[in-house]
């Protein structure tokens, strides 16, 4: 099996605002309680492209710019320009789908342009290309409830195709009303993993392999179970409890679009 | 060092020019366009668009009830067609059906069946309709979900969603997969179909024509919404292969805007650098690009200067959306076959509709059908968020 070093984490979610301060949460040396985000600010992003983004968009980029943040730096200083990314979200913006839908069974169907060019599932990976520079290829997908598996699948494959650094993001947040009676997330989340295939300083390594969709690996913790069966995107935190542990773990992955054994081997 | 080809070993694609593979070629031959004034459900739009006939009257039923609507539909019609199907069951029964990795690009998914939705909600509650399913139609992974099912594939599968590069990119990720030993073969391609979000999006954009759309013509002002299915099996080539192959793809970001392409095609060029390098060709190798060629105004410009970087003004290129409206995140798939089909008949595809050259434009749009022997071509795939994808297929003379 080849490997994976994880260099960085990323991590926004209610009680884990960042993986610097959710992680003794996850390695059980305090309770975890989900208390709410506190606003995200995208500051990233300049100023008048901040005033148009939605909440998607701001937990993704968060998420991604902790990771990018604690990593050791490319020689120029310029890491983020330098990473191809994916992005692995299970539906993407609903807040803009929302919008879009509650207009158009309206009788004028005014399309909000802005909403238009935001309804697409790559417009995080846009905006983070945009707010880096970075010309790097991009992958947005999505697998319903294995989206984050998914997502580390690409990743992996990228990353050892092209002998280089990747960033993955996943993201889902709560539909509004009505799509939240037809799909139920608990919370936000979003965590991001910068991902190297050569061996490197970090904080674990990964080795993956596919394997049967049987029963997914669960959290001991009901507040954090009930997050990670309760957002695609939270199925990723079996692998970062692994990491703040310290402990070398074998996680299986579910997910229609095919199941993933992940072995963490933590530094 | 080049990468290892792929070879295209089944293909199929439904557009509006009919389905199956005979049914776009001859129009390509003939220069019959598939575009009609707007007659989609009730949208009142001063447009045109590619719109596959007879969906309307082809639910999906018994086991695949929950997955009906018109995007599950345009996606099934394409799997029937060219024995595509067929032979997909026969690689699951040589590689096993875990070993073969689904990769659908869609850009909107089935989101005409939320917009049915919330055009019924209940007056008192605003809840939505009973009968609606938002994960087997609505959500993004609903495409290549219902394919998998539907071939009986059960490896790895993935929805790629990166609007109009979706399918295009679907054939990179496959490289890669089957690379990283994550499948043994692949399906590849991509569906996107008609709905009000595209079409009022579009328009309020300001960016669809109401006339059949002119890529590269002084007049052009916008494109047509298309829809389109079309599906590729991958397996490794063979020493001296004759099928159509996947010799290289480049994939790139602009970094520039959200829905503006860079002005300079700085982004697009990388891709189609890329795209060379991981075939080790030159540019002067290639006989036909088929360009992404939406007939706006910017993005031609964008896509021209992109072009002439790269290839100069002498490699003779056409755009084909004049015959299938811009297809969205089934473009990448749509013209892939498209390009497969002219490398095997020798065949340089007009840009139909356009009449006369922008003079501000250099690349070598092609007005009129041409035939000569073609050994490679380029297809190009852009879309919103600055994601530009360029994949290279060849052919040995044979």
């Amino acid at each position: 099996m080849k490997a994976l070093t994880v260099e960085s984490v990323g991590l926004c979610a209610p009680g884990l605002p960042s993986w610097a301060a959710g992680r003794a949460a996850l390695a059980g040396e305090r309770a975890y309680a989900p208390e709410p985000l506190p606003a995200i600010a995208a500051s990233l992003l300049p100023a008048n492209e901040r005033r148009r983004v939605t909440a998607t968009i701001k937990l993704a980029l968060h998420a991604a710019q902790e990771a990018v943040g604690s990593a050791s730096a490319t020689p120029d200083g310029k890491l983020a320009a330098a990473l191809p990314t994916v992005f692995a979200s299970s539906g993407g913006d609903s807040e803009v789908l929302d919008n879009i839908c509650a207009a158009l069974a309206l009788p004028d169907r005014a399309v909000s342009p802005v909403h238009f060019h935001q309804s697409v599932h790559n417009t995080p990976s846009g905006y983070w290309s945009i707010a880096t520079g970075c010309r790097h290829p991009s992958s947005s997908l999505s697998a319903y409830d294995g989206s984050f598996g998914g997502g580390l699948m690409e990743t992996a494959a990228l990353a050892w195709a092209e002998a280089t650094r990747v960033l993955l993001v996943a993201y889902d947040l709560p539909p509004p009303f009505p799509l939240s009676d037809r799909r139920r997330i608990v919370a936000p989340f979003a965590l991001a993993l910068l991902l190297n295939p050569n061996p490197a300083r970090g904080l674990a390594t990964l080795r993956l392999e596919p394997a049967a969709p049987s029963t997914a690996t669960p959290l001991a913790d009901p507040e954090l179970e009930r997050l990670r069966s309760g957002n695609p995107a939270a199925r990723g935190l079996p692998l970062l409890c692994a990491i703040a542990r310290r402990r070398a773990e074998s996680i299986l992955l579910a997910g229609r679009g095919g199941g993933l054994r992940v072995e963490v081997e933590p530094a | 060092m080049a990468i290892k080809p792929l070879a295209l070993t089944a293909r199929t694609v439904t557009n509006a020019l009919g389905r199956g593979l005979d049914a776009s070629l001859s129009a390509l031959r003939c220069g019959e366009s598939g575009l009609r004034p707007c007659d989609f459900e009730d949208a009142a739009l001063a447009t045109w668009i590619g719109r596959v006939a007879g969906l309307e009257d082809e639910p999906l039923r018994g086991d695949f009830a929950a997955f009906d609507c018109r995007n599950n539909r345009l996606a099934r019609l394409a799997l029937e067609q060219d024995d595509f199907a067929a032979a997909a069951a026969a690689a699951a029964a040589r590689y096993g059906p875990d070993r073969i990795g689904v990769f659908v690009g869609t850009s909107t998914s089935g989101i005409g069946a939320t917009e049915q939705a919330y055009r019924q909600r209940d007056p008192a509650t605003g809840a939505l309709p009973e009968n609606f399913d938002y994960q087997h139609t609505h959500n993004v992974f609903s495409a290549a979900d219902f394919i998998r099912s539907w071939l009986g594939l059960s490896g790895v599968a993935l929805a790629l969603s990166t609007a109009c590069s979706s399918s295009a990119k679907a054939f990179a990720s496959a490289w890669r997969q089957m690379s990283a030993g994550f499948c043994d073969a692949a399906v590849v391609g991509g569906v996107d179909s008609l709905c009000l979000t595209t079409l009022y999006g579009f328009n309020a954009l300001g960016l669809a024509s109401p006339r059949p759309c002119r890529p590269w013509d002084i007049e052009r002002d916008g494109l047509n919404v298309g829809e389109a299915a079309g599906f590729a099996l991958l397996e490794w080539a063979e020493p001296e292969d004759w099928r159509v192959l996947l010799r290289g793809y480049g994939e790139s970001s602009d970094a520039h805007h959200m829905t503006a392409a860079h002005p300079e095609g700085a982004g697009a060029a990388l891709a189609m650098e890329q795209a060379l390098a991981r075939a080790d060709a030159r540019p002067e190798q290639v006989d036909y690009i088929n360009l992404h060629g939406t007939a706006t105004p910017l993005n031609d410009a964008a896509e021209d200067r992109a072009v002439l970087r790269v290839f100069g003004p002498d490699t003779p290129c056409s755009s084909t959306k004049g015959w299938t409206g811009h297809t969205l995140g089934a473009a990448g798939i749509t013209e892939a076959i498209f390009v497969s089909l002219c490398l095997e008949r020798g065949l340089i595809p007009a840009t139909l509709n356009t009449r006369q050259r922008d003079p501000e434009l250099g690349a070598g749009v092609v007005l009129d059908n041409r035939e000569r022997p073609l050994a490679l071509a380029l297809s190009n795939s852009f879309g919103f968020g600055g994601t530009n994808c360029s994949l290279l297929f060849g052919r040995n003379a044979g």
